[in-house]
This record gives structure tokens, sequence and C-alpha cells, in this order.
């Protein structure tokens, strides 16, 4: 490929928009499909993150099918309609819900480049994911205190493996929240800090779409059968 | 040769991040109504799950269909308008590793509950089988 061939060429998106987030840029004219190089770190950090969650997804599956199988297998112990509280689902959903719109908001406001946005925005982010698992721990709490723990029937290790891992992943995220805060308020924001806030947004909104997916199939159709 | 390599590249387009929509050139406003369409719309399909739930208007054999006809609604809208996943060429990759994740999900779901539901059925306890209707 000769040199002039390269010094035509005409940047594929705005140079200061890239450059904003993505600079210092290895291969400004790189496509991610072969041509001028690799894609930049911004889409490969994006994309591994996103096949990682995929992959989380999946065996978010294996939880999900263990407890569709097991569900009707009470042993004789509390069925689903006799244990949930869709009210309290509703305040949990609620809360995750708001939370995920407040990191889509914080997500504008690190492209904004505020800091003091970008702060508030991840610390309402993750007051609701706070209250959400407190709310959470109280419902666990509940459940054990009536003889209802995870060891009382396979419809209930179930349903504590399925909603419990997803409340570990909740705890996860927020300490990931609390480090992605500190590096905001330290470093500033640095084309680095913004790649890892970009795997967090995608983190927090997947675990949102798993919470619809457990809202939905589990304690309402529960509730209902 | 010059001037193909030229138009190929110009016909081609960069890859965007899941997640990342800045490169969309679109005002920071635009993005935010996009959010705030999107928590309206998730917000909407939220209580139609709860209300179908504790609501007996719903012809009750459909009822499982219903709520996860209306879960999957509100998965897309999370998709489209929180993680900015479209059908645009700079998504192929995204769509894609999505694609197989949704097979793969699909998969262990239904095979396990199809698997299942004929265990069960197969090793129904004797008692039963013995009342059973010749």
């Amino acid at each position: 490929m000769s040199t002039p061939a390269i010094t035509l060429r005409l940047p594929v998106t705005s140079p200061a928009v890239k450059q904003a987030i993505t600079a210092p840029l290895e291969h400004p004219d790189a496509t991610g499909h072969g041509e001028a190089g690799p894609a930049s770190k911004r889409v490969v950090a994006g994309f591994g993150f996103w096949v990682f969650l995929i992959s989380d997804i999946v065996m978010f599956s294996a939880f999900f099918a263990t407890y569709a199988v097991l569900r009707g297998n009470t042993a004789g112990g509390p069925t689903a309609a006799q244990l949930f509280d869709l009210n309290n689902v509703g305040l949990e959903t609620a809360c995750l819900l708001l939370s995920s719109f407040f990191c889509g908001m914080a997500s504008l406001a690190v492209e904004a480049r505020k800091q003091a946005l970008t702060q508030l925005a991840l610390l309402g982010t993750g007051v609701l994911g706070l209250i959400f698992l407190v709310l959470e721990m109280r419902e666990f709490a509940g459940l054990v205190a009536q003889g209802a723990g995870p060891s009382r029937s396979a419809f209930l290790s179930s349903f504590f493996a399925l909603v419990g891992c997803h409340g570990a992943h909740v705890a996860a995220g927020l300490l990931w929240l609390g480090t992605m805060m500190a590096q905001f308020y330290a470093k500033g924001f640095r084309a680095d800090i913004s790649r890892r806030y970009l795997c967090f947004s995608l983190f927090w909104h997947a675990l949102d779409i798993i919470w619809v997916a457990i809202f939905s199939l589990v304690y309402l159709i529960g509730a209902h059968t | 040769m010059n001037d193909m390599t030229l138009s190929a590249h110009r016909g081609d387009v960069s890859d965007v991040a899941p997640g990342s929509n800045y490169e969309s050139g679109k005002t920071l406003a635009a993005r935010f109504r996009s959010y705030l369409i999107g928590l309206v719309l998730a917000v909407g399909l939220t209580c139609a799950s709860f209300w179908a739930a504790q609501t007996h208007l719903i012809y009750a054999p459909g009822f499982s269909a219903a709520l996860v006809t209306l879960a999957i609604a509100q998965m897309g809208i999370h998709l489209v308008f929180f993680l900015h996943i479209t059908t645009a060429p700079d998504n192929t990759n995204n769509v894609l590793a999505l694609g197989f994740g949704v097979l793969i999900v699909c998969f262990v779901v239904f095979g396990s509950l199809w698997i299942m539901g004929h265990f069960n059925h197969m090793t129904m306890p004797m008692d039963h089988v013995t009342h059973m209707p010749e």
C-alpha cells in the first residue's frame, strides 16, 4: 500500500470527538474490520467485556433453568405464592431501574467531563443499589427466620441460589462503583479510566436486565400460581 | 488501486463499543432524552407486569406467556436505550455476540425444561401409575 493512499484518507468520525475519549489513538483510521490496524482500545475493551457479560448471562441461565425445573418441589414446605411479598419486590425493582438510569446519567457526565455531576450521578447509582441490596437481605433474613431457608426444599435452594447470585453481583458492582468514583476523583477523565467506566456501566445495565427476568419469571409468576 | 482502497475504506464504518453512543454524533440533550424515553418505557412495562400479576382479567393459562412477553419487551428496551445496542453496521459484532448468547440461553433453559419434564413423567411414583385409568 502506497503512502498517498493513507494521507488521502478521511477520519471516520470527527477527530475532536474521537480524541475526547480514546486519546491517544494508536490507529486513528482503524475501522476494526482489518483496515488501518486494530480497533481502538475502547472498542476492544468494551467488546471483550461484552463477551464476558454474555457468558455471565449464560451462567445465570443455568440457575434460571434449575429454578424452573425445581420450583414445584417444595417438599411439603411453603410455596412461592405463600412466601413472596410483591410490595418488597416492586420497591427493589424501582431502586434498580432508577439506579440503572442514574448510571446512564453518569455516562453522559463522564462524556461531558463534569466531575461534580459524575460523582453525584454515581452516588445516586450507588445509594439506590445499596437500598436494593438491603431490601433483598431483609427479605432473605425474613425467609430464613420463618423456616424457609435454602435448606428447606429444592424450590428454596434454587431460589436462594438464583436470587443470591444476582445479589452477589450487585454487591460486587457496588465495590467496583466505589473504586470508579475514587478513580475519577483522583485521576480525572483519563482514557483508561473512561474505558473502565464503560465496562462498569455495561455490567450495571446487564444486572438490571437479569433482574427483569428475576422479578417477572420468579416473583410475579411464583406469586400468581 | 488507490481509488479502490479509498472507496472501500470510505464505505466501511468503525465499530462501536457496546454501551457507548458518544460516536453517534447526537448532542448530550438528545442522548439524555433517549435515556429518559428508555426509563419511561421500562417503568411502563414494569407496571404492566405487576398489574398483570394482580388482576384476574388475563386468561389464566396465558398468564405466564403474557409475563414472559412483557419481560422480553423490557429487556429489549434496556438493550436499546441503556446499552445502545443497535442494528447499525457499526454494531454487528455486538449483536452477533448477543445473538449467540441468546441461543445458548435458550438451549440451556428450554432444553432443561424439556428433558426434566419427560424425566418427571417417566419416573412418576408407582401409586400414581396404579391409579391411572387403563
